[in-house]
């Protein structure tokens, strides 16, 4: 490929470049778009950089001289302290807890003098170098229960402290390195039981319980019969389905409506935008969800999250095919979605660039991601290859979660648009994620561990 | 170590790939398939502003406005951008205290949020408008003052013929949908406003504007390109004369009753005095509410039309359609005779209707003193017409006249709830005796126009002009022409005249001539005015409340001049006791010396009009009722100044029962119980009142 380069740009893989450089280049146009009024003189307020398209340029001019930073870097620097990173990454998790300051609704962030700092967002990065380290370790054996545990414990932890932060978007973001762990093999059956899980979770959410408990009985009572008649198999299997069906029922008639409507575990809120997310209204029958909603809503007129979503399906929607125009999205010129400049920004440019706009982002996406298993593929270390998929689990979960929030498929859970929201911590995050990829894969030619 | 899991890296392409396939197919779906999104979209962002045209305006005959628009100011409110204003300044000018200012903030806050601006005093009295708009720095930004078109009434005059604006409701929405009326508009509720309302508002604009997520306005929606404009309403013309309204209306000022003058030539309404009347400024500003609720609550009604809501027995007046109907029926002839010996014997004994001149009249003779028994014999011969097989059937015939003249029926004049009248049909008698069990001695009082006859006074007004056009008339309306054309065809009705009769022009003449003698040497001596010959007939006419008698009301009715006639009037003045060459003859005759000359000549004659515009002639039931309101109210007492008049009247012929004489000028003492109604409707309340029943 580009072999012959000299520099620090021998062995970079420019895809990967051009596509970091065309998202962040969309990103800052949207922002532009969300912010900008005609009349405005963005040059000058650019300069006197009140705007947020203004402090966007200045993140990413920073992120490119950080990017920069990181290809100079010898990329040994980075199996050798993943260790020590994910340690600092989960002290600072812990810090957050006493020393975090009061900014709007979280309490993840560190204030060090200008700086505001999210360990939780930043996390992601260690966690990713720490488990390729884990995984490509000559010891490690993916192959035992034991390493699947040490590997869940690596990933779940900053997970849970970034829940007791509030960070309900961020901690979920960790699930998305069972993808990297099923590359490497572990059973197949995890995945698929944490799907059925959620499956059931929401088909219980959807159908009522005792409806869906004749179900579940019904299929079960079906597939004896057929295991019975048809393949004739042993009573091994009738029990396993005896179980799976006696879990499942349990689940759906007495953990579900614990977790959810007990107000013990999951937040009134939490409750509402779960449900709105499946197009259905939540009336907590508990006083203390209930009390909770109703002081939630004092003083709103509307639900937030069912009105973000609205106002950001109706962004979208009026888009149409071809789109609006650039600056004249009417949704987006009148501030109609709220937090459109960093979690909903995907609106601004749908909106303005229609369908047409919406499938050319997501292919850039798609082509990013693919691109980056491609690249994984081609690592002979371990410790490039789980890395190089963590980024791309990463990449794929954020987008998924933020895009399928935005056109309603998801409830709504903050979470930023890779390369696009607005947000100094979540651009460079992904700028280091991106570049210390690019610098591992400039070096694959190294075995590195 | 891993290298058997090289296939796992299909699995998760492929679940990356499906993924996205799956967002694909939510984005085609909002974006390309669902037209809802972009139905809400509109609906977020783009306002509909509906933009008002001013109102037509109209004009008297002579080219004088009588109902314009002005310009008032509605101090608004951004709720949001209070803080910080001079508080209470405004509240000293405002004339309001800081807890009413809070309250109004919150409302406005309730109506339209604290980001868009909403009315926070509306239409501003003069005076506050100068005092705010001197101090309006002081306030801003969040305050400011926005125009808005009222209505003016330059003459202060034809109230009840121009009719008044009213915020319209959710019963009219329903009767006027897809005419593009919203809640909060205002439209036509009374007279003009109401019968043209098409015309007078004018085509409404709409202009699209786009509002951010706090429905602030920002600006035109592609630079006001989908944005249609107002066409502002059309003139009317009408044929009122606006001075001779005004000396109507001063006329007629403590007078309950009403005045209708019509030109014969073209039935253009040239005046129309209903009395009480109000000043029609009093509904266009800030006050109208309060002043609404006065008015609506006076016993007079002065809301009420009279001229053509109020139902009347025509009493004498009645004598001269009666004599057509005699001689076209040719039951007599001009020359016919009857002797009066005091009262008419033609039904036997019983309750004679009495007359007041003793002797023998022919037909000229019996118009000019009034005889009851001459046209009661006339109506009696009619009814046993031996060209008619029955009375039913010569009854029959005789209100087939009577609609013709224009009376039983409404005439269709172009302001709304006009009133039907009555005459009495041989249905209504087979049903009040029996089939066949009545005859002409049953309602023979109906030949002198009392009885069961009713009639408006524009339907009186009306007959005088098809007298004077001697066989034809027009139906009587206010609007001549409407400013660029009459694109709804409001006006066809009264532009061809309508000759519902063949009777000769011998026969009128013969009745014109009882009708100038009536002025001349008659009853009707008060109307004279030199130098015009006048032909008139006057009218005292019993009636009964509730069954208890009242004072009689004065009629009046002619036209003039004789020969080409100009001016066809009528005047009633309500229970004003006395006869009616007493008070509606002198008004009458005062009219048409305006009308026709132009001024009123001579220091007697002008003497006269302040002498009857000063006369108080309230009826006493309608007197006491004030009282009795004021009183309950704890109202400092009621200037209502009841002394009787003063005028000194000589004894006056025309009267037809002696019942009369006894009762009492102004019966103080009159008290009836109960609550006291009108005869008629008011136009706002819909509340239809029936009268009781009038006989002798």
């Amino acid at each position: 490929m580009n072999e012959n380069r000299q520099g620090i740009s021998k062995g970079i893989d420019t895809t990967v470049m051009w596509l970091y450089f065309a998202l962040v280049a969309i990103g800052w146009v949207a922002i532009f778009s969300v912010e900008y009024r005609s009349g405005d003189n963005a040059l000058q307020k650019i300069m006197s950089f009140n705007t947020n398209y203004a402090k966007q340029l200045f993140f990413i001019g920073l992120s490119i001289v950080i990017g920069i930073f990181v290809l100079l870097t010898d990329s040994k620097f980075f199996t050798t302290t993943a260790n020590l990173a994910y340690a600092f990454g989960i002290v600072a998790l812990l810090l957050v807890f006493p020393f975090h300051s009061h900014i709007k609704g979280t309490n993840s962030i560190i204030k060090i003098g200008v700086f505001n700092f999210q360990p939780a967002e930043i996390c992601k990065l260690f966690v990713a170098l720490a488990l390729a380290k884990y995984l490509s370790r000559l010891e490690t054996n993916f192959n035992k229960t034991n390493s699947h545990l040490i590997a869940f414990a690596l990933t779940l932890t900053p997970s849970i402290l970034a829940i007791f932060q509030n960070e309900t978007g961020l901690a979920l973001v960790y699930f998305s390195f069972f993808i990297v762990m099923y590359r490497e093999g572990l059973p197949a059956w995890y995945l698929v039981l944490g799907f059925s899980l959620i499956i059931l979770v929401v088909a219980t959410l959807l159908v009522d319980k005792y409806v869906l408990a004749i179900i579940l009985t019904a299929v079960a009572v079906f597939i004896i019969y057929l295991l019975y008649t048809r393949f004739r198999r042993y009573r091994s299997f009738t029990l396993m389905v005896m179980l799976i069906w006696g879990a499942a029922v349990a689940i759906q008639l007495f953990a579900v409506p614990y977790i959810f409507e007990s107000g013990k575990i999951l937040k009134g809120y939490q409750v509402k935008r779960i449900y709105a997310a499946i197009g259905k209204d939540y009336v907590p029958k508990n006083a203390e969800q209930l009390k909770e909603i109703q002081e939630k809503e004092k003083g709103k007129k509307k639900d937030e999250g069912d009105y973000n979503v609205k106002q950001s399906k109706i962004a979208i929607g009026s888009g149409g095919v071809l789109g609006k125009g650039f600056l004249k999205g009417l949704q987006t010129q009148g501030d109609f979605v709220p937090e459109q400049h960093t979690d909903f920004i995907f609106t601004a440019w749908a909106e303005s660039f229609g369908f047409w706009g919406s499938v050319l982002l997501l292919g850039l996406y798609l082509f990013l991601i693919l691109r980056i298993v491609n690249i994984a593929e081609r690592q002979r270390s371990a410790f490039s290859r789980v890395y190089a998929y963590s980024v791309a689990s990463i990449i794929f979960f954020h987008v998924m979660v933020n895009i399928c929030m935005t056109v309603g498929l998801a409830p709504v859970i903050g979470i930023p648009l890779p390369l696009l929201s607005y947000g100094g911590a979540s651009l460079l995050t992904f700028t280091v994620l991106i570049f210390v990829l690019l610098r591992l894969d400039a070096d694959r030619q190294m075995v590195l561990r | 170590m891993s290298v058997f899991n090289q296939s796992r890296k299909n699995v998760i392409r492929l679940i990356f790939v499906s993924a996205f396939a799956v967002i694909l197919l939510q984005l085609t779906n909002l974006q390309i398939f669902s037209s809802k999104y972009r139905r809400l979209a509109q609906e977020n962002a783009i306002l509909r502003k509906v933009v008002y045209p001013s109102r037509g305006i109209i004009f008297d005959r002579k080219g004088k406005a009588i109902l314009d628009n002005t310009t008032m100011y509605d101090l608004m409110v951004t709720p949001s951008q209070v803080k910080g204003v001079d508080t209470a300044s405004l509240c000293r000018i405002l004339e309001i205290d800081t807890a009413e200012f809070h309250e109004r903030i919150i409302s406005a806050i309730i109506k339209n949020t604290r980001n868009r601006p909403s009315v926070f005093s509306a239409l501003l009295p003069t005076d506050k408008y100068a005092k705010i708009n001197e101090n309006l720095y002081k306030f801003q930004p969040g305050f400011f003052l926005q125009e808005r078109p009222v209505r003016l009434y330059p003459y202060a005059a034809a109230a009840n013929i121009l009719g008044y604006l009213g915020e319209v409701d959710t019963n009219f929405l329903k009767k006027h949908t897809n005419e593009g009326y919203q809640m909060g508009d205002y439209a036509g509720m009374t007279g003009l406003e109401r019968s043209y309302e098409k015309v007078l508002m004018g085509e409404r604009g709409i202009q699209y504007i786009l509002k951010d997520n706090l429905n602030r306005p920002k600006g035109p929606y592609e630079n006001g390109l989908f944005d249609t404009a107002a066409i502002a309403g059309k003139h009317l013309y009408t044929a009122i004369d606006v001075e001779l309204q005004e000396l109507g209306e001063k006329l007629m000022q403590n007078k309950v009753g009403s005045i209708v003058a019509i030109d014969p030539k073209t039935g253009g309404i040239i005046t129309m005095v209903s009395s009480p009347t109000y000043n029609p400024n009093l509904l266009t500003g800030s006050e109208r509410r309060k002043h609404f609720n006065e008015l609506f609550r006076d016993p007079a009604y002065p809301l009420l039309n009279r001229a053509v809501n109020a139902s009347y027995s025509p009493g004498s007046t009645f004598k001269t359609l009666q004599a057509l109907i005699g001689l076209h029926e040719k039951v007599i002839t001009t020359d016919f005779r009857v002797a009066c010996s005091g009262a008419f014997y033609g039904c036997g004994g019983g309750k004679p209707m009495r007359c007041l001149d003793v002797g023998t009249f022919d037909l000229r003779g019996a118009i000019t003193i009034s005889d009851n028994t001459y046209f009661a014999t006339v109506m009696q011969r009619v009814m046993n017409n031996p060209k008619y097989p029955s009375q039913d059937s010569a009854l029959a015939v005789w209100v087939r006249y009577m609609n013709a003249f224009g009376l039983g029926h409404r005439l269709g004049v172009d302001i709304p709830t006009e009133r039907k009248g009555n005459i009495p049909t041989p249905a209504y008698f087979d049903k009040v005796y029996g089939k066949g069990r009545w005859n002409y001695c049953n309602f023979r009082s109906v030949s002198i126009g009392q009885g069961e006859v009713d009639v408006t006074p524009i339907q009186v007004a009306n007959e005088m002009a098809y007298i004077a056009n001697k066989g034809w008339y027009k139906i009587p309306h206010l609007v001549d022409s409407i400013e660029g054309g009459d694109k709804f065809d409001l006006l066809a009705p009264y532009k061809n005249p309508i000759t519902p009769t063949d009777i000769p022009d011998s026969i009128f003449e013969a009745v014109h001539d009882g009708m100038e003698g009536v002025i001349e040497r008659g009853t009707g001596i008060g109307a004279k005015v030199e130098g015009i010959t006048i032909c008139g007939k006057t009218g005292t006419v019993e009636n009964y409340y509730r069954g208890v008698k009242q004072p009689n009301h004065s009629f009046f009715c002619g036209f003039a001049p004789r020969d080409n006639p100009r001016i066809a009037i009528m005047c009633v003045v309500e229970n004003s006791g006395r006869f009616g060459g007493t008070f509606a003859a002198p008004i009458c005759g005062l009219m048409i010396e305006k009308y026709l000359k132009d001024s009123i000549a001579g220091d007697a004659r002008k003497a006269r009009v302040e002498q009857l515009a000063s006369l108080n002639l309230i009826p006493p039931r309608i007197t006491n009722e004030l009282r009795k309101r004021d009183s309950i109210e704890q109202v400092k007492a009621s200037d209502f100044n009841t002394t009787k008049d003063t005028l000194g009247l000589e004894e006056d012929p025309d009267i037809k029962t002696e019942k009369k004489r006894s009762l009492p000028v102004n019966n103080d003492s009159n008290s009836i119980p109960g609550k006291i109604k009108t005869d008629a409707i008011l136009p706002d309340n819909k509340m239809k009142i029936k009268k009781d029943t009038i006989n002798i």
